[in-house]
């Protein structure tokens, strides 16, 4: 690069770029550009069953167990009502929106509706979380799944807000600009563009100030304080941030099957949830993705291969409890870990004087 | 007693006044105003007696569950499933020998022995690690969950009430006067009065063996400091082992009870380990005596909460348990 032509903005081009890939290292690998890539010309691979039912599918689930994963991941806490506040959400966006229920529906339209419910939701999530900081540790999950599991017998219970068990059916989605957004190419790129303004968001929070005084806050709490950080604090505003992407979720999910019931919110779905993350791995936000992807694949095709198999095609969630089990007993941090764990002993084979040729 | 007196004069007295207001409810004659206000007494009376009894059965299961946790710091998020195991093992036993007493024998046993099996395969190796232990417990609630299905199928199942039990008892307790001057009294089923005092005699058992024996004076102890107990050359790990053991079969004879007041189905097992859950936050965690007075108050609410206010029922649990983690987050009788 030569001083003469050099102008001031010019100079500084590459610095910024230099500075960019910085704080995004993800940039610099090929790998990340083809998943993006690939997940960029989807449409044109996979059909509608695909697209929707796997990939669109996968990331929502993958967006609200992101929101679990960075409260697990760097709060250290581990929260099982994440996808209460994402059916939360849902449950605002039919109630205020439109819907076949019309005694329950206010009839708003989308664009007013779907702000009050990630605003709700967010508030929802916050106070929640205000609860669970009131005690430690292992007690946040027993909170937690107490919130999940009383909000779920009180949308069964409760006719004139939520619908009691038949839920609320027949919700409306978004249409502007002359595009029905739920038609499936449009609700994909929807769902990609929330996903990856989460992962995006996730990531930047992560290494931002409040991302590593929380972190600091899991690993220390007492030092934390002592330095002068209010530490309930920082975990309330954690769980502020995560509700406000476990509603992202919500609203997408509400989307996507247009009907919401207590169905959805169901323990053994907030329990899946928690299943997502800690198969994929609570230490980085693709974790999650990475489980939700397994768990929608063996969801979708585990009926097909156990009854090829000549067993009972119901057992699906025998096999996804057994595949948890041996999660949790020989990874610590899911497939993430294991692929580190493989990639770790592959570079030692390769390192090795004279070493074989690494496997696979 | 006297030193919570002394300390919280202002609550020992909302106490006693609420207590006091209870009792003239459920001894006295009601007026035909308050009558007129609140609905029959009648009503009132049998949602009392049923969230008392339902108080029993949550205590049942939610004793082992805070037994378990206060020793081994073990949130065993499958207990539900294992009461929910006692409850078809009890109706299968008594269905087969058409002995009531023996499923609870079975029930007990059965599911104790599944509990020293947790204990001595999956827990023992990952000591110290509650994290990973809970995520256990869910896995292995799934996949109980599963399995019980698959082998029970979806039916609702009602263990027969022996027929020594059957019928109502009358109570001495009037809950209206006729206009001949004559008093009506309450009639109750027995059988719920019959578990109910059966769940009063465990859990005074159980305050009597963890306090006035050996055993549970080490057990005391774990609670405590388990470290220091181990250094002191207690086996640690038969008394964890005997510890579960009673846990889990406690939870097993709670399902043969709630097979015999309700129904054992799918989904029972979430409901219990949500009453578990909210009677050991608010009784304290790790507590017995907590256990017990957050059983009482959970059925109560529950009970009174679903007949007048049906469908803001759950809330009113909820609201107990917000209340208690914002004023107490221990839970009422922890205590630390």
């Amino acid at each position: 690069m030569s001083l003469v032509q050099g102008t001031h903005p010019q100079t500084s081009q590459p610095a910024k770029a230099r500075a960019i890939l910085l704080a995004w290292p993800e940039f610099n690998k090929p790998a990340v550009w083809l998943v993006a890539v690939i997940l960029l010309i989807m449409p044109f691979i996979a059909n509608g069953f695909f697209l929707i039912e796997i990939f669109a599918t996968t990331l929502i689930l993958g967006t609200i167990a992101l929101s679990l994963m960075f409260l697990a991941g760097y709060g250290g806490m581990v929260s099982l009502m994440q996808l209460t506040v994402a059916g939360f959400a849902a449950y605002m966006v039919a109630v205020f929106g439109m819907s076949a229920n019309t005694n329950i529906s206010l009839g708003w339209p989308w664009w007013l509706a779907t702000p009050m419910a990630l605003v709700l939701a967010t508030a929802f999530g916050t106070l929640g979380g205000a609860l669970a900081v009131r005690t430690e540790g292992i007690y946040t999950i027993m909170i937690t799944l107490a919130i999940g599991a009383a909000f779920y017998y009180f949308t069964n219970q409760n006719w004139a807000i939520f619908g009691g068990h038949t839920g609320i059916n027949t919700v409306a989605t978004p249409k502007f600009w002359g595009v029905d957004w739920r038609s499936d190419i449009p609700f994909y790129y929807i769902t990609l563009g929330v996903a990856a303004f989460c992962y995006f968001a996730v990531q930047y929070v992560s290494r931002a100030p409040f991302g590593l005084a929380l972190q600091g806050v899991r690993d220390n709490p007492r030092r934390m304080a002592a330095l002068g950080f209010n530490v309930n604090a920082h975990r309330v505003a954690a769980y502020a941030f995560a509700a406000f992407i476990a509603a992202l979720g919500g609203v997408l999910q509400v989307w996507n099957y247009r009907q919401i019931s207590p169905g959805s919110v169901s323990v053994g779905a907030c329990i899946d949830i928690l299943i997502i993350a800690v198969v994929g791995g609570i230490s980085r936000p693709v974790g999650p993705f990475i489980g939700a992807l397994i768990f929608v694949i063996l969801r979708t095709f585990a009926l097909d291969l156990l009854v090829k198999f000549g067993l009972d095609g119901n057992r699906f969630r025998l096999l996804i409890g057994l595949g948890f089990l041996a999660i949790v007993f020989w990874s610590s941090d899911g497939v993430i870990g294991l692929w580190e764990r493989w990639r770790r002993r592959t570079a030692a084979t390769d390192a090795r004087p004279g070493g074989g040729k690494p496997h696979g | 007693m006297t030193r919570f007196i002394e300390r919280h004069p202002a609550w020992a007295l909302i106490v006693l006044i609420a207590v006091a207001v209870l009792l003239w409810l459920i001894l006295a004659v009601w007026p035909p105003g308050l009558e007129e206000a609140f609905g029959r007494k009648r009503v009132f009376l049998n949602a009392v007696f049923n969230g008392i009894t339902l108080g029993g059965l949550y205590f049942l299961v939610a004793s082992g569950f805070t037994l378990i946790f206060g020793l081994m710091r073990n949130v065993n998020l499958a207990h539900g499933s294992l009461y929910l195991f006692g409850g078809y093992i009890g109706y299968a036993i008594s269905a087969w020998t058409g002995s009531w007493i023996l499923g609870f024998v079975i029930a007990f046993l059965g599911v104790a022995l599944v509990g020293i099996v947790l204990q001595i395969v999956v827990f023992r190796r990952m000591e110290g690690q509650d994290l990973r232990q809970t995520m256990v417990t869910i896995g292995l609630s799934i996949v109980f969950a599963d399995l019980m299905l698959w082998a029970f199928g979806g039916d609702f199942y009602q263990i027969q009430t022996p027929s020594w039990l059957v019928g109502p008892v009358e109570l001495p307790l009037v809950t209206a006067v006729r206009s001949s001057g004559e008093a009506v009294y309450l009639r109750y089923p027995m059988v719920r009065l019959v578990i109910f005092v059966a769940a009063v005699v465990i859990g005074i058992a159980m305050w009597l063996a963890l306090n006035r024996t050996r055993v549970g004076m080490m057990v005391r102890a774990g609670v405590d400091d388990r470290d220091m107990l181990a250094a002191t050359g207690v086996p640690i790990q038969l008394v964890f082992v005997a510890v579960f053991a009673l846990g889990a079969g406690l939870a097993g004879i709670a399902g043969v009870v709630g097979g015999t007041f309700q129904s054992i189905s799918p989904g029972e097992d979430t409901r219990f380990l949500l009453a578990s859950l909210v009677v050991v936050i608010v009784g304290g965690m790790g507590s017995i005596p907590g256990a017990a007075l957050g059983a009482v108050i959970i059925g109560l609410a529950e009970q009174l909460g679903s007949v007048y206010i049906p469908t803001y029922a759950i809330v009113v649990t909820f609201l107990i348990m917000v209340l208690v983690l914002a004023l107490r987050p221990q839970g009422l009788l922890a205590r630390r």
